[in-house]
């Protein structure tokens, strides 16, 4: 029954129109608070692509596609790895034990270094949800959510216990100068000299290559995707349910905390308290829309770094509150994520009219 | 075509009643799949209609369509003479209709009363309701020989009686016209014999029934009229008493077919797998295998017969790794192989055993997968298909799937097709590709050919007996006891976990066998 769409309409043109809708729909509620809607739009294309503005979207970009992937690569295995959020703040634990008590000499190592570090803190934060679900049962769903908050509260216990510079503030020492990585502007004046974008861009993109190699054309990736479609075809085929669930949040873990690379050794340069700032969960908005394609994924990452920013901006320039800003982006997440169906169905009927007058 | 215009003309002519269902130019599509084609079928009043052809006629679209499933494209349908628009199973209901599904629409904790009035509860009370099911049920019981005990739990009944149940539901919300699905793919010989029986008392006292299967001997046994369906076309309809089996196979595919298996006297070698005293007590403590103990020898089919659930399913999963034993042992080639929790499917085809599921769809085939993926299936670790890093060689995959395709004969030819877009046939010929080209010394097989097209069944019938007669072992597991006599050297049945009996193909017959499987020992009897 899933066939009765072209590949084109069912990887570009759905989303394509629940963007469109999400859009109507945060028109009319800002046009309910008494703002003018094409001039939102406006602010907000300028804001989030413009000289000053893009550094930042690409920023926000950048964790996007790590927590993106992280959801979509588990998402292959039929697992919904809902724990973005706190493997990505517990990869900032890992990032920072790599920073701190090492003298990098050059950032280029520094970088790797910290990698290492997020990807193992990331991957151990998703392992104990992992086993849980593989030996035990336990959903990993209600696991991940509730290993956010435990993460969260390790953190807070860290940034004010063992980890905590001098002071009052719930943060470490800053990182030493070698483990400074460059942002975009170092690499292209053309960016603004504040805008936090960074190299970790290019590895995120590196990851959202390794994730489509992983998956199309590696032995694993066949496993696991085998496992998605049908775990009892799994067992028959001798691949074991164990070694997949363990391996793919594994995975998925890591490239959670990847994201710390971007935003504690990029942007804050030493732990604090909330850098994650919600991108795990905009992972899984990122990864619904991207139909778990690594190239969906970053164009998705893309699109929410946009919201993200230009919501900012909309904010500041047009005093539409904050608030708003959430529920227009909540707005998209919906119509794109879980209404998908809604705009699917028509669809799928006008193009079945379509063929039938056609043959 | 001159029989189906016939017995069209003298229905018009000689009917006084206006027949129970009457299909005027009924069409349905899916995409560009067109599943009914102008269908007209008329069924007289108080009459068995039989309706047949292979997997993918369009038999349960049809059926779909008359209960309000899906709607058709076009056409009318005509019930008791009267037109009536049949937009869902409500509507089928109010217009006496009733269906038995294949697959039971039942409520397994709740009682047979609870599960009867499901739906058709007289007020928000549940106890009227009840009093007057008990009553509506014991007045069936008598008349139809349709007793079940009111207060079962349906879990805990077998399948013939909760089929039983569902008739009942149909009958309780007074159905005239009962439609039955392949309605004996779960019976005893025995247990359909009753249902036979139940069918003609109900014929009797005036109700029609619809039989869809693809089991020619019930539609020989059975009904006074038979519709032959073909790719979604209705080819002819024609008396029962005036046609044959052959016949009507032939109508089915358009071509004469055999349904016997040519092929010469085994050439026994030596024991290749060895199962000793086999159990398996499955995790709700239900023991599915009590020591089973059989040799399977180079060069033979051993046939396994019995009704699905009698532990044949868990004697293929256990050795072909997919579930562990509770104890017992068994020999591949002399030694004894690992049947704890510990092994898996992958360890037992590197000994030599191919494993063709009986669920084809569940488990021998991803069905998102395309078909140069699922040629490799269970094999995509093999040398031949790996390159470095753990990368998969798919250019050595999808060559591979090309020869397989070509040599099974597996149409559409295209490999970067879906397994979800063939039919049953197909399908099932990857698998059997699969599993056969990688060799094996032991194959097992379960329901080759359940959901296939008759034409595939020869096809594949003849490569089971064409690895035999390179000396392989193959392990035949069927519900089909023409398919079990006509292929097996040797036959076990099965029946509640033990083996029941032992026979040779010429030496029995179906008869004998049924009574085995029903868990009676002819001998002992005569």
């Amino acid at each position: 029954m899933n066939r009765s769409l072209p590949k084109w309409a069912d990887i570009v043109l759905i989303p394509l129109l629940s963007l469109m809708l999400a859009f109507l729909v945060s028109g009319l509620v800002v046009m309910f608070i008494g703002k003018d809607p094409i001039e939102a739009v406006k602010v907000m294309v300028s804001g989030a692509l413009g000289k000053y503005g893009i550094g930042y979207t690409l920023y926000y970009t950048t964790n996007f596609i790590f927590t993106g992937l992280a959801v979509a690569v588990a998402f292959h295995a039929r697992m919904f790895n809902i724990g973005g959020e706190g493997q990505a703040g517990i990869g900032g634990v890992g990032v920072a034990m790599v920073l701190l008590y090492v003298d990098w000499p050059h950032w280029t190592v520094a970088i790797v270094a910290a990698s290492v570090g997020a990807m193992v803190f990331g991957a151990a934060w998703a392992a104990i949800p992992a086993y849980l679900q593989a030996k035990r049962g336990s959903h990993i769903v209600i696991t991940t959510i509730m290993f956010n908050w435990i993460g969260s509260a390790l953190l807070v216990y860290l940034l004010v216990g063992p980890l905590q510079a001098p002071g009052m503030v719930p943060e470490t020492l800053g990182f030493s100068a070698g483990a400074s990585i460059p942002t975009l502007h170092d690499i292209f004046p053309a960016f603004d000299k504040y805008a936090p974008a960074n190299v970790s861009l290019f590895l995120a993109l590196l990851a959202a290559f390794g994730v489509w190699v992983l998956i199309w054309k590696s032995r694993l990736g066949y496993e696991v995707r085998a496992f998605g479609h049908s775990e009892k075809a799994a067992i028959y085929a001798g691949i074991s349910p164990m070694k997949i669930i363990m391996t793919v949040m594994l995975i998925s873990g890591g490239l959670a905390g990847m994201m710390a690379v971007n935003a504690v050794q990029g942007e804050a340069e030493r732990l604090i308290l909330d850098t994650v700032q919600g991108a795990g969960f905009v992972g899984i908005a990122v990864a619904l829309m991207g139909r778990s394609h690594p190239v969906g994924v970053v164009l998705a990452a893309f699109l929410f770094g946009i919201l993200y920013q230009g919501g900012g901006e909309l904010s500041f320039e047009m005093g539409i509150p904050r608030e708003m800003i959430v529920v227009i982006q909540a707005l998209v997440i919906m119509f794109v994520g879980s209404l998908e169906n809604m705009v699917r169905i028509p669809v799928e009927r006008l193009f079945l009219r379509f063929n039938r007058g056609a043959a | 075509m001159s029989i189906d215009t016939q017995t069209q003309e003298q229905s018009a002519t000689a009917a006084p009643v206006a027949p129970a269902i009457e299909l005027i130019g009924v069409s349905k599509s899916f995409g560009p799949v067109q599943a009914n084609k102008d269908i007209h079928m008329t069924v007289a009043k108080g009459a068995i209609h039989g309706i047949v052809g292979e997997n993918g006629a369009g038999k349960s679209t049809l059926m779909s369509i008359l209960y309000g499933f899906y709607k058709a494209d076009a056409g009318e349908i005509k019930i008791n003479g009267i037109p009536t628009e049949i937009t869902d199973s409500h509507a089928a209901i109010a217009a006496g209709i009733g269906m038995v599904h294949q697959h039971f629409m039942l409520v397994e904790p709740f009682t047979v009363l609870e599960n009867v009035i499901m739906g058709a509860e007289d007020g928000p009370l549940l106890r009227s309701s009840l009093a007057r099911a008990r009553k509506v049920l014991h007045d069936l019981a008598t008349e139809y020989e349709l007793d079940v005990d009111p207060d079962a739990i349906v879990g805990d009944l077998s399948v013939g009686f909760q089929q039983r149940v569902e008739i009942l539901k149909a009958l309780y919300r007074q159905a005239d016209i009962l439609i039955l699905d392949e309605p004996t793919g779960v019976l005893t010989p025995a247990e359909a014999d009753h249902l036979f029986r139940i069918l003609e008392n109900l014929k009797s006292q005036g109700k029609t029934i619809v039989l869809i299967t693809h089991k020619l001997r019930e539609i020989m046994a059975v009904t006074d009229t038979v519709s032959v369906m073909r790719r979604g076309e209705m080819t002819a309809t024609v008396k029962t008493s005036e046609t044959s089996a052959s016949e009507l196979a032939n109508l089915m595919v358009g071509r004469h077919v055999s349904l016997e298996v040519d092929k010469s006297p085994a050439k026994v070698g030596e024991t290749i797998l060895e199962v000793k005293n086999l159990c398996k007590t499955d995790s709700q403590g239900v023991k599915k295998l009590k020591n089973i103990s059989f040799k399977l020898k180079a060069g033979e089919i051993l046939g396994v017969a019995g009704v699905t659930g009698n532990g044949q399913s868990d004697l293929l999963e256990i050795i072909s790794g997919i579930s562990h034993a509770t104890s017992g042992e068994i020999l591949m080639r002399g030694e004894s192989i690992d049947l704890s929790n510990k092994a898996n499917a992958a360890q037992r085809r590197a000994l030599g055993i191919g494993h063709v599921p009986e669920d084809r769809h569940a488990r021998g085939l991803v069905m998102a997968f395309q078909t140069w993926e699922n040629t490799a299936f269970g094999y995509h670790n093999d040398p031949e298909f790996s390159k470095r890093f753990g990368l998969a060689d798919q250019k050595a995959m999808l060559k591979d799937a090309e020869a397989k395709i070509e040599k099974f004969d597996i149409r559409p030819t295209n490999p970067n097709l879906m397994a979800s877009d063939y039919s049953g046939g197909n399908q099932q010929k990857i698998v059997i590709a699969r599993e056969i080209e990688n060799n094996p010394d032991v194959l097992l097989i379960g329901q080759p050919t359940r959901g296939v097209d008759i034409g595939a069944i020869e096809f594949i019938h003849k490569q089971i007996v064409e690895l035999r007669d390179q000396g392989k072992a193959v392990l035949l597991v069927s519900v089909e006891l023409e398919e079990i006599l006509a292929l097996s050297d040797r036959i076990i049945v099965m029946f509640d976990g033990i083996i029941q009996g032992e026979r040779l193909p010429e030496n029995t017959n179906e008869q004998e066998l049924g009574m085995l499987m029903a868990g009676m020992d002819p001998e002992a009897s005569t």
